[in-house]
């Protein structure tokens, strides 16, 4: 693990860029922001399979599954927000329900959006994608599994949604981790807590957990960076060897990473689960640091949790 | 591969036969959109049966040209045109909308051959009709992708994206045709949500663009050839058709629009159409 540091976007425009030059079955859409979403890479050194379709998401997923038809593999960017919630309906019919082999990527999902505010922070997003029949939702924990990732779901079949972040985040997966679809990554099985985190809490959590175990309460992490479908194996065997069990998400605590541990497990092994996650509310303006915090989603907010909960 | 039918006379045939067929799924179903099945035939059966080249043999054939029914709730005439080209037996008609058929009420991809991708939430299909286009461009394949829309479908804004789309690409493989029928749901388009001017809308989008009255069928043919030779931008015609044409009793009339014959009606409408 090395405390370098980057932004899982970044990565992608890299990963997508040499994806291009590999295959040329690669086409990629952007909805006016690959300065930001980082396609703009891929666009300036394969422009005949770069399209822009400009401010207009809902058309942008349509032409994707319509690429996707004709045996490209498409993949089409832009801000969480107006990926998943701008073009829900296009998602459902044109790329769940025809099946069609659509990735879409979307970057600047979470809180640490920052300064932009409410509306340009998706905190609702995985619960949004989650529940599309076909859809495979994953949330990389940093550059390297997004690097990965993204090779990965270039050899799958089906629809794909990728959340990634905005802000850099430290690397903490193995420089040679390799990401397999539906497969968590643990970094250590606690016999006390288990926090299955994704995407920037991973981090967050090897933090806490480290607090923790030097204050003798066992602590494991889990990646669960596939969101759908879960890894089922991974969470029996957490849950099992678990008191409690807590979840850490920048995203909603309804429907998301949170909803999806709570729905396997209460019908499979049920043990008290602490949803970490924004709770119930829209975000705001301020730096990502003070965000975080304000939003209670610090190193210290799961200390705490874990504490707390242990207690009762 | 289905052969390319020139002939005014056979092509109105075939409309008539289509129509039957659509009424009849209609009636045994229960339920479904007549008016909008009825006034699209023509344009629908003149680019399956004169233009497109496909094989229901090979139904992903690279090659073929594609048709994408933006406007889904038409689902019952594009099986009748799928069944009378070969793509699966006429008898399955008879299942459309029941548990378990392929024919679901609007048309599902996954589920039947021969639909390109599933529609029923209007104002999606030309994205993906700009989607085809483009693959196709970039594969060097010179087949064509139409796509049907109902003039009340285009107050989908998403339609309004995409004809920008088409435009900026040049995707002169495009040809739209809007089933201008003049009526929607809630009635008239012109009371419940303006279209007008289509023309002067779609060429200010940077669109060719045909008007033509949508049920002659020599018009149908020299529009779409004038569509295919139209070269650097797509086309749309704009055809002004009746809705539940070929039934004198359903013509015009809005409350047809999502209702299926009763048993009485499809009697007396077959016997307009010459099926006894």
């Amino acid at each position: 693990m090395s405390e370098k540091e980057k932004a899982t976007r970044d990565a992608y425009g890299e990963a997508l860029l040499e994806l291009g030059k590999r295959r040329s079955d690669i086409v990629v859409l952007d909805a006016d922001l690959s300065g930001s979403t980082k396609t703009v890479k891929f666009a300036k050194a394969f422009p005949e399979r770069f399209f822009n379709i400009g401010i207009a998401e809902q058309d942008m997923i349509g032409t994707a599954a319509g690429l996707a038809l004709t045996g490209k593999v498409p993949f089409a960017s832009t801000f969480a927000v107006f990926a998943a919630g701008r073009a829900w309906d296009q998602i459902k019919i044109a790329v769940c329900y025809s099946n069609t082999n659509v990735k879409i990527v979307a970057t600047h999902g979470g809180i640490t959006v920052g300064e932009d505010g409410a509306s340009h922070q998706a905190l609702e997003d995985i619960a949004l994608m989650r529940a599309l029949p076909n859809m495979t939702v994953i949330v990389p924990a940093d550059a390297i599994e997004t690097t990965s990732v993204i090779n990965e779901i270039a050899d799958y079949r089906g629809p794909v949604y990728v959340r990634l972040g905005r802000a850099k985040v430290s690397a903490v997966m193995p420089e040679d981790y390799k990401f397999k679809l539906g497969r968590a990554y643990t970094f250590h099985i606690g016999k006390d807590v288990n926090i299955i985190a994704v995407g920037i809490m991973v981090d967050t959590a090897l933090k806490a957990s480290k607090i923790l175990r030097d204050e003798g309460i066992d602590t494991g992490v889990i990646n669960m960076s596939t969101i759908k479908p879960i890894d089922e194996e991974t969470l029996l065997l957490t849950a099992k060897s678990s008191k409690i069990i807590v979840t850490a998400e920048e995203h909603s605590i309804i429907g998301g990473l949170g909803g999806a541990v709570c729905e396997f497990l209460s019908e499979n092994y049920p043990v008290p689960v602490k949803r970490i996650g924004i709770r119930d509310a829209f975000g705001c303006s301020g730096s990502p640091k003070e965000l975080l915090k304000l939003y209670g989603l610090t190193v210290e907010d799961i200390v705490e949790t874990v504490k707390g909960t242990l207690k009762v | 591969m289905v052969g390319k039918i020139t002939d005014i006379k056979t092509l109105e045939n075939i409309a008539r036969q289509i129509r039957i067929h659509i009424l009849r799924m209609l009636t045994e179903a229960g339920s479904g959109h007549t008016g909008g099945s009825l006034s699209a035939t023509d344009v629908a059966v003149a680019i399956y049966f004169s233009k497109m080249r496909f094989d229901p043999q090979n139904p992903k054939w690279r090659e073929r040209d594609r048709f994408i029914l933006s406007k889904g709730h038409a689902a019952p005439l594009l099986y009748a045109i799928l069944a009378k080209a070969g793509y699966f037996q006429m008898e399955m008609l008879s299942t459309l909308r029941k548990i378990n058929s392929p024919l679901q009420g609007h048309p599902c991809s996954e589920s039947l051959l021969g639909v390109e991708i599933s529609t029923g939430s209007l104002g999606q299909g030309l994205s993906v009709a700009n989607g085809i286009a483009l693959g196709l461009k970039l594969d060097v394949i010179p087949a064509r992708v139409y796509c049907l829309l109902g003039d009340g479908e285009i107050q989908e804004g998403q339609i309004w994206e995409a004809a920008m789309t088409a435009a900026h690409y040049k995707l002169d493989n495009i040809c739209a045709v809007v089933d201008n029928n003049g009526l929607q749901i809630d009635g008239p388009v012109e009371e419940v949500m303006r279209v007008a001017p289509l023309h002067e809308k779609w060429t200010a989008f940077g669109w060719h663009v045909i008007e033509i009255d949508g049920h002659n069928m020599r018009e149908i043919l020299v529009a779409l050839d004038e569509a295919e030779n139209t070269k650097g931008k797509p086309t749309v015609i704009i055809a002004h058709t009746i809705k539940g044409k070929g039934v004198s009793f359903f013509e015009g009339k809005v409350e047809y629009h999502g209702i299926a014959p009763t048993q009485e009606e499809l009697e007396k409408a077959l016997k307009e159409l010459g099926n006894e």
